[in-house]
């Protein structure tokens, strides 16, 4: 049964089948300590978005088993959604009620007392920006506004635990730094929060952990500084700014470290001792009289662990999985 | 029952009706459609009053009770369609998130409908009264007429639950509106029964539940208090919602797997 402070998440051997084969999980294990931001990331397609359903107990597993707060998710059902939120794929709205009429409707359907509800519903129109649209159906909201309005309404219930299941797809940067602010400072509140997402930033930017999903499988795990470690050190990338002295740059170069992959114009190595090596190379550069019209310092990202690992760049495996996302509804299980 | 549970189903009831009357061409359609095909009934139609047999010289007392059956028809497509959109857009995924019992999600919705279907069988007694209908039964047949219409919009609307949790698509839903219309112009909606000569015509009128619903309506506008159709009526209304409300069971089954 649930320890009640705790609001980790648990999963073991989780699996979920579709009719037809289809296999969207494929024994999932994962952990997620208290207070944590964990970003679940991978390309369309690749089981996310049936993890968090199985995980906000909005479908059954085939196989496994999975722990939310403590609570078994097949077996405690209400008592797991009585303590998460959940900000689940698009905005959740319904455009002919407005902001306030929104946040009554869920505080109702978590049981606040009256008075709380609305005092409950300022609060945290406030808190994401939207007081003054409060009173303004949500069919006029920019997209920036239906995803705070979505996820103040995850948080009417104080959730220890909060799902957010692509949050930030299709806002502006603005709106997305807005909302990572709120997830972070929701974090330091004590709110575990299971992220779920495709943008390799957002995942870096905002996840104490990563775990990197493909095909139903998670493919790597760890801190972003760790995962980015572990596939290697950053390279250094020149462009010569005469075409014909490319050659010359290159051996300047090779001294620094071994070839990697480059524009087609210019000329990269890995650098084996890191980035300290950077000064040393432009005074290299400088001794021979080279002149240069770029010249770049690239760190490993997630994308650079996800081709380590899977073979394929993240953003090409979106596209070419973007046929499988349609995740298989409730109905055809 | 709780009253929690009767906060939450008053809370759905509430964003119900207030998501249907804020739809423009939602309430359009319930209003205008059975008006207009009413006026043109009663002034095509008023020969018929002369036949031998026919039970009353004002068409358009006899031919309003198919504005009730047709704003039923119109509730089935309307609900069915935002409990579609809801599934579509991912609000039946929210409230499945919230502590709601899995039969609230669906009362809060008929709730709503039935206070829907009070409403819109009241604009078609104040219709009626408009263009000359006469309802014999008086101020307590209204009430009946209110109640009725309301049953019987409740029990066409679980039908278009059932659509919606199925196909969760509202075109899907709407495509279903010619197949559910077709069985008022099958039933004794233009002409009583016994005026039905074609021997196919009558067997099927006589077979349709809709000619029982549609009369039980009549019977109040042109008999008074005709017992026997009234108990017909509202025997056909119960029963087409107790068969639509143990589909929307079934239905939820398969769309609503939350542990």
């Amino acid at each position: 049964m649930a320890e009640k402070n705790d609001n980790g998440i648990e999963v073991e051997g989780l699996v979920r089948d579709f009719k037809g084969g289809v296999r969207a999980v494929d024994g999932i294990d994962l952990r997620v300590a208290p207070g944590e931001i964990y970003g679940f990331l991978g390309p369309n397609g690749a089981g996310k978005s049936t993890t968090s359903l199985i995980l906000t107990t909005l479908l059954p597993p085939t196989a496994g088993s999975a722990r939310v707060a403590g609570l078994d998710v097949v077996h405690h059902g209400p008592e797991v959604r009585r303590v998460i939120g959940a900000s689940l794929q698009d905005s959740a709205l319904d455009p002919f009620l407005t902001g306030s009429e929104h946040m009554r409707l869920q505080s109702s359907l978590h049981g606040l007392a009256k008075p709380q509800r609305e005092a409950r519903g300022r609060e945290l129109l406030a808190q994401v920006g939207l007081t003054e649209a409060a009173e303004r159906k949500v069919g006029g909201y920019s997209g920036g506004m239906k995803r705070r309005l979505d996820l103040a309404l995850a948080l009417v219930h104080r959730p220890r635990l909060l799902f957010l299941d692509e949050p930030t797809t299709g806002l502006d940067p603005q709106s997305r730094a807005a909302l990572w602010d709120e997830v972070r400072r929701l974090s330091v509140d004590g709110v575990t929060v299971f992220l779920t997402t495709q943008y390799l930033e957002e995942a870096d930017a905002l996840a104490n952990r990563v775990g990197i999903i493909d095909h139903g499988r998670i493919v790597a795990e760890g801190t972003p500084a760790e995962l980015k470690a572990a596939i290697g050190r950053p390279s250094v990338e020149a462009v010569p700014h005469d075409p014909g002295e490319r050659e010359r740059l290159a051996a300047v170069l090779a001294r620094f470290g071994e070839s990697a992959a480059a524009a087609s114009n210019g000329v990269a190595v890995r650098l084996p001792r890191g980035a300290g090596d950077l000064a040393e190379i432009v005074r290299a550069i400088d001794a021979e009289s080279l002149q240069v019209a770029d010249l770049r310092l690239h760190s490993p990202t997630l994308d650079d662990v996800f081709l380590a690992k899977t073979g394929r760049s993240l953003e090409g495996a979106a596209e070419d999985d973007d046929a499988d996302e349609a995740a298989p509804e409730p109905l055809s299980a | 029952m709780s009253p929690s549970l009767i906060t939450q189903v008053g809370a759905l009831a509430q964003r119900s009706v207030l998501k249907t009357l804020r739809q423009p061409f939602q309430m359009f359609p319930i209003i205008f459609f059975p008006a207009i095909l009413l006026i043109i009934n009663a002034s095509g139609l008023h020969a018929a009053t002369l036949l031998p047999g026919f039970p009353t010289h004002s068409y358009v007392s006899f031919a309003i009770a198919v504005a009730f059956i047709q704003g039923a028809m119109f509730s089935l497509i309307n609900t069915g369609t935002n409990l579609a959109e809801d599934i579509e857009t991912g609000f039946f995924n929210r409230l499945a998130l919230t502590p709601l019992r899995r039969v609230s999600l669906i009362a809060g919705l008929l709730v709503g409908v039935a206070a829907l279907g009070a409403m819109q069988s009241a604009v078609y007694i104040l219709l009626g009264v408009v263009v000359g209908a006469h309802l014999d039964a008086g101020l307590g047949g209204a009430l009946v007429v209110i109640v009725l219409g309301s049953l019987t919009a409740l029990a066409f609307s679980s039908f278009g639950c059932v659509a919606a949790l199925r196909t969760g698509s509202s075109e899907a839903v709407q495509g279903l509106f010619p197949l559910f219309f077709v069985f008022i112009f099958l039933s004794s909606s233009n002409l009583p029964r016994s005026l039905l000569k074609t021997p196919w015509f009558h067997t099927v009128a006589t077979w349709n539940p809709i000619s029982y619903l549609i009369e039980g309506f009549r019977s109040l506008y042109i008999f008074g208090w005709d017992k026997t159709a009234l108990l017909r009526g509202f025997g056909v209304a119960i029963g087409l919602l107790v068969l639509g409300l143990l589909a929307v069971q079934w239905a939820m089954r398969t769309r609503l797997q939350r542990t």
